[in-house]
């Protein structure tokens, strides 16, 4: 299951987070590492991008980024 | 002696609310070399032997963006005495990964400890000793909005400053990955034992600026040694050390931070954002805001009260009428100490000039003191969150919606407004296809076309088909730009939305200042120099002073008109208005009224009563061309005011030339094809 597949409401623990890359990086410096309990508050009212909680504060990026984060 | 004393910290942590407390109005904005990154020093007002630098918000110490990549410099390179480092106590954990990144540097570190008011609301504690004695530094609590705790904070700041106190080498990685760190330590030659643990660990993350800097032989050792630790880590040692970091941080924060709730707090914020970023509200709300924000600003009928101008409106006019003021005195002065014909003209097209910009100032004020606010208060943000979607389409993100919606009213603070994007290459793009957005000063070159040669037309349609031109060579020129330029990766859209905050009116205050400032003294002179430019060239020729008629600009202009054959205004008094309409779009009206026989105040007024105007135009002009030449003048070169905030905002001369360039380019073709195609209908 990915982060993309959680609803509004739903709470999950990342797993793994995809390929090497700039926006892995940046992603992990923003504190979406493997364990880290997170939480998808809302989607975007055109669809896109999502809204999640972690580490006590929201951080939104788009559908195409969830998919790529594991979670469970 | 004198300190110099870095701040470094998240975006949205408050760090420029401090360095605003900390350093008050006597601040010197800059640029770091070579980047549009604003550059902040200035004195702590209580203490003036300590310098402040502000550093750009950064999450991380990684070279992402080139803001990181000057945080993490001038922390590592310049070595300033000490570094303040701003957590916000509200999302410490996050806020801790920069810290414990800056620690590892070995700098003299202080640590703010800020929002301890909404830590305390929320019912959470921080141990801001207990942390202190984890990291081996101070850690002082304050509230910098309020700036409560600064005193204290300045104070330790100077002794640690002083003592050159460095921070407790923290423990954070396992086992296998400290190896790592030692061998890579123990073939690096240069710099201190704390330089040599840092570049160890940043190659071991995978870090290519780092890498790229090593000798060959190095890099190839350093190379094994990473290969060796990914397969220890499953294949990722760069995954592991981020993972190992927040580990760190998790069992630190759970030694020293009590949270009254456990997960996810519902606070008085997230219930705002329920509304505010609502599926069905969010548009209607987001559409009232930037109503609001342009009516403020440019409406002369404000709230649909007719005759009731908007605050920039009316301190636009104030302005205006005082520097008509000040124009008559001069003038007055000039003729009363005799001056000749052409002082005296010279003086009057400068204070002309001049006046144009310093007209503009109080529309960039109001704009941006409410976009300031909209800005610090966490709008915007949303703004972007909700429009994303849209913009991806065109290869942009979200962010760049405000600037291209501002072009329309004027494209000088919208060009201003494109530093809020974070990703350089849509941040270049919007500013290069913001100028298309047709801007207040281009209406009257509209308007007079308009109600001159399509008497018969709806005027509202031309227009507005113009309008149309530009939001069309805009989309397209996004999609075109997207593919040429090259920029940092992929445009993307990992942004924290911060929590919403009623800012400081000092903060808005200083953050439109600011930027107020820059424009009216990099913009003015640019234009004051044009104007006397475009002033000699257009009241002399070889043979001294002369009619505008024979003037070296009727000469260029005869000169350039042929480029326009194709577009189909091959007429010299046209070529003169593209030129004179840089000084400022508006001066292509006064510019025909002169040059086709009226007198220009005249053609003015009777164009914005919409009145035919110069029935001389359609002598030179055909419906196609006139179309043709409205598209030219929307889509090429904007005014000097215009180019000198692209200068300041681009950061390069080269960027510039060729915004321009396509500017010019785009203009012509789309002119060419307007010109051919309208001429099957005309």
């Amino acid at each position: 299951m990915t982060l993309r597949d959680l609803k509004p409401g739903d709470q999950g623990k990342v797993v793994s987070l995809g390929e090497k890359g700039p926006l892995r990086r940046r992603i992990m410096e923003m504190g979406v590492t493997p364990g880290t309990p997170i939480k998808v508050v809302k989607v975007a009212p055109l669809g896109d991008p999502i809204e999640v909680n972690l580490r006590g504060y929201e951080l939104s990026l788009r559908k195409d980024q969830a998919m790529r984060i594991v979670v469970e | 002696m004198s300190y110099t004393v870095a701040l470094a910290g998240n975006p949205n942590c408050g760090k420029t609310t401090l360095f605003n407390e900390l350093t008050g109005s006597k601040q010197h904005v800059g640029n770091w070399p070579g980047v549009t990154v604003d550059k902040k020093e200035g004195a702590y007002k209580k203490n003036k032997e300590i310098n402040v630098l502000d550093l750009p918000g950064t999450y991380s110490l990684s070279p992402y963006s080139a803001e990181e990549i000057i945080a993490r410099d001038y922390i590592v390179k310049e070595k300033p005495d000490a570094v303040i480092n701003i957590v916000d106590g509200a999302s410490i954990e996050r806020n801790l990964y920069l810290t414990v990144q800056v620690l590892e540097t070995g700098i003299p570190t202080v640590i703010a400890m800020n929002m301890m008011d909404e830590v305390e609301s929320r019912g959470d504690s921080i141990d801001c000793e207990k942390l202190s004695k984890i990291f081996g530094v101070p850690v002082v609590p304050i509230v910098a909005r309020v700036g409560k705790g600064l005193e204290e904070l300045m104070k330790v700041t100077g002794q640690v400053a002083a003592e050159k106190q460095k921070p407790n080498e923290i423990r954070i990685y396992e086992q296998n990955i400290e190896e790592a760190v030692e061998e890579i330590m123990d073939f690096l030659t240069e710099g201190s034992k704390d330089d040599r643990r840092w570049t160890a660990v940043k190659l071991l993350e995978g870090d290519e600026i780092i890498l790229e800097s090593l000798q060959p032989e190095q890099a190839k050792m350093v190379q094994e040694i990473v290969e060796k630790l990914d397969s220890q880590c499953q294949g990722d040692a760069e995954a592991a050390i981020a993972d190992q970091r927040y580990r760190y941080i998790v069992q630190t924060v759970g030694e020293a931070v009590k949270k009254a709730h456990k997960g996810h707090a519902e606070t008085g914020s997230s219930k705002l954002d329920k509304i505010m970023t609502n599926r069905v509200l969010a548009l209607p709300i987001f559409a009232l805001v930037m109503y609001l924000l342009f009516a403020a600003t440019f409406s002369e009928n404000f709230l649909f009260i007719p005759g009731l101008p908007s605050p920039g409106v009316w301190l636009a006019g104030i302005v205006e009428t005082a520097w008509g003021a000040l124009t008559g005195l001069v003038e007055g002065g000039l003729t009363a100490i005799g001056a000749s014909d052409w002082a005296l003209g010279l003086a009057l097209s400068c204070m002309d000039g001049v006046g144009a910009v310093v007209g503009f100032l109080p529309l960039v004020l109001v704009l941006f003191l409410l976009l300031s606010f909209l800005e610090d208060s966490g709008y915007m943000a949303r703004v972007a969150f909700v429009m994303d979607r849209i913009f991806r389409h065109f290869g942009l993100s979200g962010r760049s919606f405000i600037p291209l919606l501002m072009g329309f009213g004027c494209s000088v603070p919208a060009l201003m407004a494109s530093r809020t994007l974070e990703n350089d290459k849509d941040r270049k793009i919007t500013m290069m296809i913001t100028p298309f957005m047709s801007c207040g000063a281009k209406l009257p070159i509209y308007m007079m076309f308009a109600v001159t040669m399509f008497a018969d037309g709806n005027k509202t349609t031309i227009v507005f088909g113009i309008y149309m031109i530009g939001l069309l060579v805009a989309v397209l020129s996004a999609f075109l730009l997207g593919k040429i330029i090259k920029g940092n990766g992929v445009s993307n859209f990992i942004m924290e939305l911060p929590s919403y905050r009623v800012p400081t009116l000092k903060s808005v205050l200083i953050h439109a200042w600011e930027k107020v400032k820059g424009f009216a003294v990099k913009a003015g002179t640019i234009i004051f120099g044009s104007t006397v430019l475009i002033w000699l060239l257009s009241n002399f020729n070889f043979g001294g002073m002369c009619d505008m008629e024979d003037s070296f600009l009727a000469s260029i202009g005869n000169a350039i008109k042929v480029i326009f054959i194709p577009l189909g205004f091959a007429d010299w008094r046209a070529s003169v208005g593209i030129v004179t309409g840089w000084i400022a779009k508006e001066n292509i009206v006064a510019t025909f009224g002169q040059l086709f026989g009226g007198v220009s105040d005249e053609v003015v007024e009777a164009v914005s009563a919409g009145e035919q105007a110069l029935p001389a135009i359609t002598s030179v002009f055909t419906p196609a061309a006139a179309w043709a030449y409205m598209a030219f003048n929307l889509l090429c070169m904007p005014c000097f005011a215009a180019v000198g905030a692209i200068k300041r905002e681009m950061g390069s001369w080269k960027w510039t030339l060729r915004t321009i360039g396509y500017q010019m380019v785009t203009a012509y073709v789309v002119a060419f094809i307007i010109y051919h195609l309208f001429g099957l209908f005309y």
